[in-house]
Formats: C-alpha cells, sequence, structure tokens
C-alpha cells in the first residue's frame, strides 16, 4: 500500500477510534449506571460467543438474504416504474400523487396490515422490504431520469439513430447512473427497515436477535446486533461504490 | 448547380400567454449544392428556429421547408448537425463517439471499414492521441472537434451548424475556422452556419443571409467575393473590410430595433 493509501486509510480509522474512546468515557464517567452501557470489549467478547456458539453467522445470513431479496425485487420493479413516471409526463401525473403518498407511510406501520394478508412467514418480511426498496428507489429513479437532456437524443437522431438504437445506445447508457443511485438508497433503507421487518416472529436474524435480547435485556447482544447491521451495510455499500466507480468511470466527478 | 434545401414562404409562430408569437416570418431562400451559407442576426432573433426546421426538429406554421425536392420530415443522417452544446456522449470514448453513427442500421456501413474510417477523422481533427479518452478530459475546442468528426463520419451531404465556435476562446476559435475551411476543401458538402459574428461570416462563407430582429425575415442576402481555399490574409482586404462594415450596421441596425421591442417590457416594472 503506498502513503496515499495509508493516509486514506488512517484518516478513516480515526472517527471509529474516537467513537470506542467515547464509549468508554461515557461508561467512566459515572454518569451513566454502568450496568446500562456494556464496554466495547465485553460487546467483543459476546461477538466471539455468539459468533463460534449461537450462530452468529445463521443471523447475518439470514438478514442479509432478505435485505438482498428484498432491494432486488424493489429495484426491479422500481426501474421500469421509475424510468416510465421520468420519461412519459402523463404518467407522473397520473401516479405521483399515490407513489409520494405511499412513500410517505412508514414500513413498521404496515406491520400489522401485513400480518393479515400475508401471514408471519418469510414472505411478509419480504413484502416489508420490497415495500420500503421499491418507494425510496422509484423516486430515484424518475427524478434522475427527467433530468436526462434531450440534446443527446437529438444528436442520435440526426446520426441516424432510430427509436431502438436511441433507446438501447442512448437512453440505457444515461439511465445507469440512476439505477446504481436507487440501488445505493434502496440498501440503506431496506437496513434501516430490517428489524422492523423482523418484528414478525422471526426465528433467526439480526433484527429478531436484537427482539430477543431486548426481552432478556441482555444489552450486549443487543450491541452486537446493532454493529452487525451496520457492519453489513457500509460493507455493501463499499461494494456498490466500487461497482458505480467502475461503471461509470465516464463521469465528470468533482471528487475522484 | 442543383439546389439543397428550400426555405419556401416559411413562417413559424407559438401560442404563447401573451398572444400569438412570431418566430420566423416569410423567410425564402435556397441552399445549392456546395454553397456555405451564413446566417446572421441578433441573438435571439429565431436564426436557430430557422436552423431547426431544415435539421427537422421543429416544423413551420406556413410555407414549406424542402430538403432534395421533398418537405422535411424529420431529423435524418443526411443533414448532419454541430449542436451549440457540443452534444459529445460522456459514456463513450473519443473514439467510441466518432464510431457511433457508423454502428447505425441507417448508414449501412460494414464492420470491417468502420475502424479506418474513425482513423481518418480522428487524424484529421487532431485527435489521434486521444482515441481511448473520456470527454470529460478533452478541453472545449477538442470537444467541439469531436463533435464535428462525428458529424462527418456518417458522410452527410449537409452540414448545419449552430453557432459552433461560440463558446470558445478567440485563438481556438480561429483555428477551429481554418480547420473546417481545410476540411471541407477535401471533403465538399454544402454548409449552412448560424453565426452572431460578422467576421466569421465573411471568412467563411460564399453567402450571407442577414435576418431581421424578431420575427426573423430576411433583411438582405449579400454573396461573398472571396473564392476558396481562403486563407486568414483575406481579412486584411480592403474589401473585406467593406463587407465588415456593411454588415455589422445591418446587424447593428437590427440589434438597435430588438433592444427597442424589449425597453417597453423593462420599463414597465
Amino acid at each position: 500500500m503506498n502513503g496515499a493509501g495509508l493516509r486514506r486509510l488512517g484518516l478513516g480509522l480515526i472517527p471509529w477510534i474516537g467513537a470506542i474512546l467515547l464509549w468508554y468515557t461515557v461508561r467512566w464517567s459515572g454518569f451513566v449506571n454502568v450496568s446500562l452501557i456494556p464496554a466495547p470489549h465485553q460487546v467483543a467478547a459476546k461477538f466471539f460467543e455468539l459468533l463460534t456458539r449461537e450462530g452468529l453467522l445463521i443471523d447475518v445470513f439470514a438478514s442479509t438474504r432478505r435485505v438482498f431479496l428484498g432491494v432486488a425485487l424493489g429495484i426491479l420493479v422500481a426501474v421500469p416504474v421509475g424510468f416510465l413516471l421520468g420519461w412519459y409526463r402523463p404518467a407522473r401525473t397520473f401516479a405521483d400523487p399515490m407513489i409520494n403518498f405511499f412513500r410517505a407511510l412508514p414500513p413498521i406501520a404496515l406491520i400489522p396490515l401485513v400480518i393479515v394478508y400475508f401471514g408471519v412467514d418469510e414472505l411478509a418480511k419480504l413484502v416489508i422490504l420490497f415495500y420500503a426498496s421499491f418507494f425510496s428507489g422509484v423516486i430515484v429513479m424518475y427524478e434522475g431520469v427527467s433530468q436526462i437532456t434531450p440534446l443527446y437524443i437529438r444528436v442520435a437522431q440526426t446520426l441516424g439513430a432510430n427509436q431502438a438504437e436511441i433507446f438501447r445506445k442512448v437512453i440505457i447508457p444515461l439511465t445507469v447512473p440512476h439505477i446504481l443511485t436507487a440501488l445505493r438508497v434502496a440498501l440503506g433503507v431496506a437496513w434501516a427497515t430490517l428489524v422492523a421487518s423482523e418484528l414478525i416472529a422471526a426465528q433467526r436474524g439480526l433484527g429478531a436477535m436484537i427482539q430477543n435480547a431486548s426481552t432478556y435485556f441482555l444489552l450486549d447482544v443487543i450491541y452486537v446486533g446493532i454493529i452487525c447491521i451496520g457492519l453489513i451495510a457500509l460493507i455493501m455499500d463499499l461494494i456498490l461504490r466500487k461497482v458505480t466507480a467502475r461503471l461509470l468511470v465516464w463521469q465528470d466527478r468533482a471528487i475522484a | 448547380m442543383s439546389t439543397r434545401a428550400q426555405f419556401d414562404k416559411v413562417s413559424l409562430s407559438f401560442e404563447t400567454p401573451k398572444g400569438r408569437l412570431n418566430v420566423v416570418e416569410d423567410v425564402s431562400y435556397d441552399i445549392n449544392d456546395g454553397d456555405f451559407i451564413a446566417v446572421i442576426g441578433p441573438s435571439g432573433c429565431g436564426k436557430t428556429t430557422m436552423m431547426s426546421m431544415l435539421a427537422g426538429f421543429q416544423k413551420p406554421t406556413t410555407g414549406k421547408v424542402l430538403f432534395d425536392g421533398r418537405p422535411v420530415a424529420g431529423p435524418g443522417p443526411e443533414r448532419g448537425v454541430i449542436f451549440q452544446e457540443y452534444g459529445v456522449f460522456p459514456w463513450l470514448t473519443v473514439k467510441q463517439n466518432i464510431a457511433f453513427g457508423l454502428t447505425l442500421n441507417a448508414n449501412h456501413v460494414p464492420t470491417a471499414e468502420r475502424d479506418a474510417i474513425c482513423e481518418h477523422y480522428l487524424g484529421l481533427m487532431g485527435l489521434s492521441d486521444f482515441a481511448n479518452s473520456w470527454p470529460k478530459h478533452l478541453s472545449g475546442g477538442m470537444r467541439q472537434r469531436l463533435a464535428i468528426a462525428r458529424a462527418y463520419a456518417v458522410k452527410p451531404q449537409f452540414l448545419l451548424m449552430d453557432e459552433p465556435f461560440g463558446a470558445l476562446d478567440a485563438q481556438t476559435r480561429s483555428n477551429m475556422q481554418n480547420l473546417l475551411l481545410k476540411v471541407l476543401e477535401t471533403e465538399g458538402k454544402t454548409v449552412m452556419l448560424i453565426t452572431h459574428s460578422v467576421e466569421e461570416a465573411i471568412y467563411l462563407a460564399s453567402r450571407i443571409v442577414v435576418v431581421t430582429a424578431r420575427p426573423a425575415r430576411i433583411k438582405e442576402i449579400i454573396d461573398v467575393p472571396f473564392a476558396y481555399p481562403r486563407d486568414e490574409s483575406i481579412q486584411e482586404r480592403p474589401e473585406f473590410a467593406e463587407l465588415r462594415s456593411h454588415i455589422r450596421q445591418l446587424v447593428m441596425d437590427e440589434y438597435r430595433a430588438q433592444q427597442a421591442q424589449m425597453r417597453p417590457v423593462s420599463f414597465s416594472e
């Protein structure tokens, strides 16, 4: 690793070290009852215990799979719908109020209804995550698509492109950045919704683990669960950013 | 010499909340094969609209715009357009931009020939070293050269240019003008150039159409007496200066007329 890379790594680590120091400081300051704040090293110990003896990886896998499926299905539908809304003004006038109405509803408020209509199984959790990803993704898509400048389409027309060629060679490349942004936003929202979706009688999963731990007041387990969710979301976002940088090398960005 | 494009009593107007807005009014002129027509007039007068009708983006309200004897129905590869904003595709490399038109069904270019055509225009426009660069790394002048190369690659018989050098600095601009003259010498095309620069119009064009303030009507059509090939020395000739002051006078009159039109609006607040 070169000097610049090391420096960036250092810069990236500083806030984490700071957060851990702050955590210890709050615990030792005496302002808060020590039994309410497990120390970082205790949480770390719990992490290894859960990992080796309680099958933490099964929870991680269950949650990641739910998020992944929810986001994949949500974006799969959000891309064409968002595209239509962005491209055809009448479609927007038609569907915009409806979309904003549903988007404003917190997924957690829908849980009772989802239980009634979809039961308490895997499907119900998927429906919640799908809902969250679709509505966050569709907005990003249609805002992005509606800002595509007609200049490139005109240029393609003057070079002799037909409708199909314009779609394939101009509109799709211009849509890719918005699909990637939608994916990133949906991924964030889906992780945020995960705990809510696993409120529905989940056996395994990080949300379920946190729920169960709160029943028995196992604060250290709650901390492990929260940190795991944050870390996995962070890793997924990093991967997506790498993919984005790869696919969009052509973009003129202020910060590379 | 055969007639390539024809404006026949062309008018174009819009319905606006404040009433009918006439943009182009009763314009008639012919563009012959091999002509280099420059259309000049005060900014906002509707000269771009004229080009836009020939390109096929707008339809006249009354009158006819003909290309090769047929009314223009839409954009097409036989009429290449160079846009003021370049319109270089940012997601394609320089070479891919030039190849874009060649890959389209309408142009029937065999795969084997594409590479040679790209190389030819890369060289002609001085972009060979940047064949695999992204447009974001190009300067304004290079982007405009790329836009020209891309338009030329599909071999249009007719080129429409909308203030193509307007956004460039003076040196780049004069380089681009010389390059255009050089390329036209070898490729021989019919050109319609929209510009607000009197010098540019005289230096490049064989005929200059001076249009009035909005609505755009024809004020005067002037034949430029210099033979091609031209070089910068013609700008020192007394005929050049005479023509320049004559056209400047016409354009300034129209500019003042346009200011006078706008004055009541700006003072009413």
